[in-house]
């Protein structure tokens, strides 16, 4: 990180309406900060929808266009295909959606924007429900938390969009979080240079959803990483993973407790929680070992 | 040139001489024949549009409705189950005032099952904010899809032409192809007042407050009709350089007559054999064919209508619970007269019939047309006219 990054323009104005701590505003700074002026973003439903401006100004200093909730990929796709009419392939168009309009209401247009091999950057910020409308779950809402719709705790676990995104064979996907910068970095600039649908899937800390200090959001965002919970990697071609850190082992329960959501949860079901985290780890290490032995393999 | 197209290949022939720059569309029976004639014209290097082959009708006009918003010239083509969902991205494309044509291919809307035309689709899309413009042969279809973009281009909100599904989409005819050069000099490349544009950055459809709300709903309504007067003057234009033209209404042989079927689409070519029919039997027949649906042409229609002493409305939809779609409206017209309470208006007789493609027949026809002459007034209910 150096001093030109912190000194490159900024495309969000201060005076936003995110709440204190937010972990997607944080990242969403920064992404534009990578992509820079020549950018357009589709917005849909959702925090960054209903704060993306209040007739007539917005804090987006961006071309921005708000769909409704379903169809952010279809509008990207739309905006692309007008872009590339007119011959401009420069312009950088980015779709971002939370959890909801990513894992639920919107994985019909992802999917298939995702098999058409769209070229454009999908930016799913998932702070794990609809925090936007009051914390009511999702299905990326994770086993045990409280919600508003699951007072009693959610039953299943949090769907494996990225097994999904991956069985698309997309050129690009990663995990990030704000609590890791240069890897957040990093990642934003290698998405930027590759053509075709590359797919972020940012773990966005949200304050009064999961029940933490504002103060605590890049904690909680590098707890979820040192815990496993929340690995950090990338996938090319929905085929090589690499793993971009093997942090010590801490325990899932230290991360689950710092979160009021997740109060109802025995310490049974905790330790159930560190046996599917323990062997989720276990089979992404397999494979991003695999691929890293097989490096010089042209057949992959 | 004139050549020998079905309804569907007519639009087809209309996305490219209108130099349409993206279309999304979805494959939905009967406007099939549409999306496969774009693709087989874009793989043939007949077409230079990008077409998108997207995944749903949904995605289909917000695909549609980001390209239109990122200033290209954008189309798509639906029928039925894929305009109704749609409809929330139909209000989502008015309310942007984006200047999109669409074709819709008339056909029933489940449950039950139904292939057929009626037009229970498109009416029931009518408070949407899309311009809907009626066509009746397949050189209408080609001349309104020339004749919409520059409708939508200048009063910026979305276009959809509506054409019977089978009779028209599947039905060949003789299409007089207007030349390229002639199209182009009737509507010019797209230019964008308002646009999606990195170097001049705005953030479109964020959060507007209840008056500011307000305020550009009413722009949109005081703008829609506007449209009226609008394609009458694009008409007069078209007339000159196509030697063709159609009217917001069409009246045919009204002026003396004892009855006037008012209709909608394609069975007005039949309406008007049966009115020459029974003028040869002694009957005074008339049609209006109605083309501009939204904006309601009523000032128009009342013009027609009020020295009339008995109207037919052919209801091919019905609005469960209050009646026939184009009956309502023609009524409304006739009450939203200054001086309706003064004047005696004409009968309005409603008869609901074609339902789900049931066969409207000549014969069906003038009983519609004898039964309103020998009544001497309407039913509380409409009538179904079954066979």
């Amino acid at each position: 990180m150096n001093k030109d990054w912190w000194e490159s323009p900024e495309f969000l104005h201060p005076g936003h309406a995110f709440c204190a701590g937010c972990g997607f505003i944080i990242a969403f700074r920064h992404i534009l900060k990578v992509l820079g002026a020549d950018t357009i973003v589709a917005i849909t439903a959702g925090c960054l929808g209903t704060n993306s401006g209040f007739l007539p100004s917005s804090p987006i200093k961006v071309a921005g266009y708000n769909t409704p909730f379903a169809s952010v990929a279809a509008a990207a796709t739309g905006i692309r295909a007008a872009l590339d009419a007119r011959g401009n392939s420069l312009t950088q168009v980015i779709a971002v959606a939370g959890d909801g309009g990513t894992y639920d209401i919107g994985l019909q247009a992802l999917s298939a924007a995702a098999e058409r091999n769209e070229n454009f950057i999908y930016l799913c910020y998932d702070n794990e429900g609809y925090m936007n409308t009051g914390v009511q779950r999702s299905s990326a809402t994770p086993l045990g938390a409280w919600t508003t719709t699951t007072p009693e705790g959610k039953a299943g676990p949090k769907k494996d969009l990225p097994a999904i995104m991956m069985a698309h064979r997309i050129p690009y996907f990663a995990t990030l979080t704000p609590a890791f910068p240069e890897d957040f970095l990093a990642k934003a600039r290698q998405a930027e240079a590759i053509k075709g649908m590359r797919f972020l899937q940012l773990l966005s800390p949200c304050p009064p959803g999961w029940g933490i200090p504002s103060q605590a959001t890049v904690k909680l965002a590098r707890l979820a990483v040192q815990t496993r919970v929340f690995p950090l990697y990338e996938v090319y071609d929905g085929k090589r993973i690499i793993l971009n850190l093997e942090p010590e082992k801490v325990p899932v329960k230290d991360y689950l407790r710092a979160q009021t959501r997740f109060r109802t949860l025995s310490d049974e079901e905790m330790e159930h929680v560190q046996k599917e985290v323990d062997f989720h780890w276990a089979e992404l290490k397999a494979r991003a070992d695999w691929f890293a032995s097989k490096a010089d393999d042209a057949a992959l | 040139m004139k050549e020998l197209l079905t309804g569907n290949e007519a639009v087809a022939r209309g996305i490219g001489l209108a130099r349409v720059e993206v279309v999304s569309a979805y494959p939905i029976t009967p406007q099939t024949s549409v999306v496969e004639e774009v693709a087989k014209l874009c793989a043939a290097g007949k077409l230079k549009t990008r077409y998108i082959r997207i995944e749903s009708e949904h995605s289909s006009m917000a695909c549609t409705a980001a390209a239109s918003m990122t200033g290209v010239r954008a189309f798509t083509a639906t029928s039925s189950q894929g305009l109704a969902y749609m409809h929330e991205m139909l209000h989502w494309a008015s309310g942007s005032r984006l200047p999109i044509v669409m074709v819709n291919v008339n056909r029933a809307l489940g449950a039950p099952w139904n292939l057929w035309s009626d037009h229970s689709d498109s009416l029931s899309q009518r408070d949407t904010g899309w311009l809907q413009l009626y066509c009746h042969t397949n050189q209408e279809c080609l001349d309104t899809l020339i004749q919409a973009f520059r409708l939508a281009e200048t009063v910026l909100l979305p276009v959809m032409i509506v054409m019977d599904g089978f009779i028209l989409s599947h039905t060949m005819e003789p299409v007089d192809v207007p030349r390229p050069e002639d199209v182009d000099a009737f509507l010019p490349p797209y230019e964008a007042r308002y646009r999606l544009d990195p170097r001049e950055p705005h953030v479109f459809n964020i959060l507007a407050d209840s008056r500011d709300f307000m305020r550009m709903r009413r722009q949109a309504h005081e703008d829609m009709n506007r449209a009226v007067e609008l394609l009458e003057d694009i008409e007069l234009e078209f007339q000159n350089t196509f030697s063709r033209s159609y009217g917001v209404l069409e009246a045919y042989l009204t002026e003396d007559a004892e009855v006037v079927l008012v209709g909608l689409g394609a069975t007005c070519g039949t309406v008007k054999d049966v009115v020459d029919e029974l003028r040869r039997q002694g009957f005074k027949a008339g049609l209006v064919r109605i083309r501009m649906f939204r904006p309601f042409p009523a000032r128009k229609l009342r013009e027609i209508l009020l020295n009339q002493k008995k109207v037919a409305v052919l209801d091919q939809a019905v609005s469960m619970g209050a009646g026939g779609t184009l009956s309502q409206e023609v009524k409304q017209a006739l009450f939203d007269d200054p001086h309706f309470r003064t004047r005696e208006a004409p009968l309005v007789f409603s008869f609901i019939t074609g339902l789900g493609g049931l066969d409207i027949t000549p014969e069906m026809l003038e009983r519609i047309f004898k039964e309103t002459i020998h009544a001497s007034g309407p039913q509380e209910e409409p009538c179904w006219m079954e066979d």
